[in-house]
């Protein structure tokens, strides 16, 4: 799974990022001049996590493949700690828990890596579907039986089956794009996040009608529009990096950027519902890693079935 | 070599639980503590030392029930090589010498301690009564400082009865420096120790 991707286009690329973090660093450092406040530090807390992000996001890339395997498996498994970490488990899920951390999360990413896609389409939905319940049977305790199983089976699919199809990408065989499948990598990370920070941005500017209040208060029309139009817009100006056409390349974009959303939002109910506000606090300003991951999580597995089914 | 071990450990615990360390109240430094922790998991006094800036560890020792931990093996060698832990019978004998005078030698003129007053591990939800050792270290050495500290959700890394850890987010707090007051009941102490702990859960 070779991906050459240091090219001149990938590099154009990258220096695109580059540019945009620049210009990010010095927007928030001449706020933080004029005045000072709680969300002015959040944001350059955001930033400089940015700049840790992009880069090892960068690196994974360069290895041409196999690094960005790694890294995805890696932030899966953080995800899945810290969802596993706001679900009421009870002592009888040990083992289950057990198999679902350190059997199931990198066997799914060795097929990733291996690129069996037969059996990494089903490893989760069906062997480990049937797997946890009766792992859990076997424990004996019926407390909540129905209810531990599933929010189990829920955080293995969102944590890792959703966040697995992301390195997939890299096994699709699009005719006239071989080695070039990290760009797609590239393309669905580059989206899903600027349309998060867009969203973000034209919110904090114009945002006035709420979306949801109870599940996320800081969504609203104004941002979700701006963000979706501006992130479509972006994504569509790279379509030369991409196998689709200018207008095929708008469509993915604007998927991914509703599917980005929708993950923002699904993810959030269930914060809410557990009472917290963020999924932890592992990078500076943003949260926890689910907290940066939720959008891709949603984004990542339609966007490789569509460019699987039509483009392969 | 023993470094390397420590270290090891340490990042095993923190890929496991993760590092979420809170001082209320409370400032690392050089002097010498018993950090006194509610006891849930084998895994306690590794969450509670890691979440010490790595110059205190050297000079911090967990206290550990000796049945456990002095087995030949990767136990002993952790226990006794790695953390320098001060070992304690669990059921003393007749011949066996006085836990506390056990614990007073451990702490020495450099050292700090780290013990787990109810005695035996719980579930995590509730704190049991505290054991008499406590107050009568802080009555002998009043010098020392004595840290509450509470760690929470490692009953589920590692419960009870089970021998593989799984990964879930553990957090340590550690509170304001206590010491047993002048005239003070042994009971009165206990309460108020084991309140102290009670209190730091909301953080």
């Amino acid at each position: 799974m070779v991906n050459m991707i240091r090219d001149r286009q990938t590099l154009l690329l990258f220096a695109g990022i580059l540019a945009l973090l620049v210009v990010a660093t010095l927007i928030g450092q001449i706020m933080r001049w004029r005045r000072r406040s709680d969300v002015v530090d959040n944001l350059n807390a955001r930033i400089r996590a940015w700049w840790v992000m992009s880069a090892v996001f960068a690196i994974s890339l360069l290895t041409g493949g196999l690094g960005s395997v790694i890294l995805f498996g890696l932030l899966s498994f953080f995800a899945l700690r810290e969802f596993i970490t706001l679900t009421p488990t009870r002592p009888a899920d040990h083992s289950a828990l057990f198999w679902v951390f350190f059997i199931i999360l990198p066997l799914q990413y060795y097929l990733v890596a291996t690129q069996w896609y037969g059996f990494f389409s089903v490893l989760i939905p069906v062997y480990a579907f049937l797997f946890i319940p009766s792992r859990i049977a076997i424990s004996g305790d019926p407390n909540a039986f129905l209810e531990r199983s599933s929010k189990i089976q829920w955080g293995l699919m969102v944590c890792v089956y959703c966040v697995s199809h992301v390195p997939a990408l890299l096994m699709l065989e699009i005719p006239g794009y071989a080695g070039k499948n990290a760009r797609l990598l590239f393309f669905l990370v580059v989206i899903v996040q600027l349309s998060d920070v867009l969203q973000y941005v034209w919110g904090k500017l114009l945002g006035k009608h709420k979306i949801s209040p109870v599940i996320s208060p800081s969504k609203t029309w104004e941002g979700f529009i701006g963000g979706t139009v501006s992130a479509t817009l972006i994504g569509t100006a790279l379509w030369r990096t991409t196998p689709f056409t200018m207008w095929q390349t708008m469509g993915m974009a604007f998927i991914i950027t509703i599917m980005g959303f929708l993950g923002g939002l699904t993810m959030s109910a269930i914060k809410r519902d557990s009472g917290v506000k963020d999924w932890g606090s592992s990078i500076q300003g943003h949260g926890g890693v689910l907290d940066r991951i939720d959008s891709i999580c949603f984004a990542g597995p339609i966007f490789f079935h569509l460019t699987r089914y039509f483009f392969t | 070599m023993r470094r390397v071990v420590a270290k090891g450990v340490v990042g095993l615990a923190r890929i496991l639980a993760g590092g979420n360390v809170r001082r209320v109240g409370f400032t690392p430094d050089d002097r010498q503590r018993i950090y006194f922790v509610n006891h849930t998991s084998h895994l306690d006094f590794v969450l509670v030392w890691a979440a010490l800036p790595p110059r205190l560890r050297t000079m911090t020792r967990p206290v550990a029930a000796r049945d456990y931990w002095d087995k030949p093996g990767l136990r002993r060698y952790l226990g006794v090589k790695v953390f320098n832990a001060v070992l304690v019978e669990r059921k003393p004998t007749a011949g066996s010498p006085n836990a506390v005078d056990v614990l007073l030698d451990g702490l020495g003129e450099k050292h700090s301690l780290i013990i787990f007053p109810e005695g035996t591990r719980g579930d995590g939800a509730t704190i049991a009564p505290f054991k008499s050792g406590l107050y009568r270290l802080g009555k002998a050495r009043p010098d020392v400082d004595l840290i509450p500290s509470y760690i929470n959700n490692v009953n589920r890394v590692l419960p009870k009865g089970e021998f593989v850890p799984v990964p879930m987010l553990a957090s340590v707090s550690f509170g304001e420096p206590m010491h047993v007051g002048e005239g003070e009941d042994k009971n009165a102490f206990l309460d108020r120790a084991r309140n102290a702990i009670l209190e730091l859960r909301q953080w």
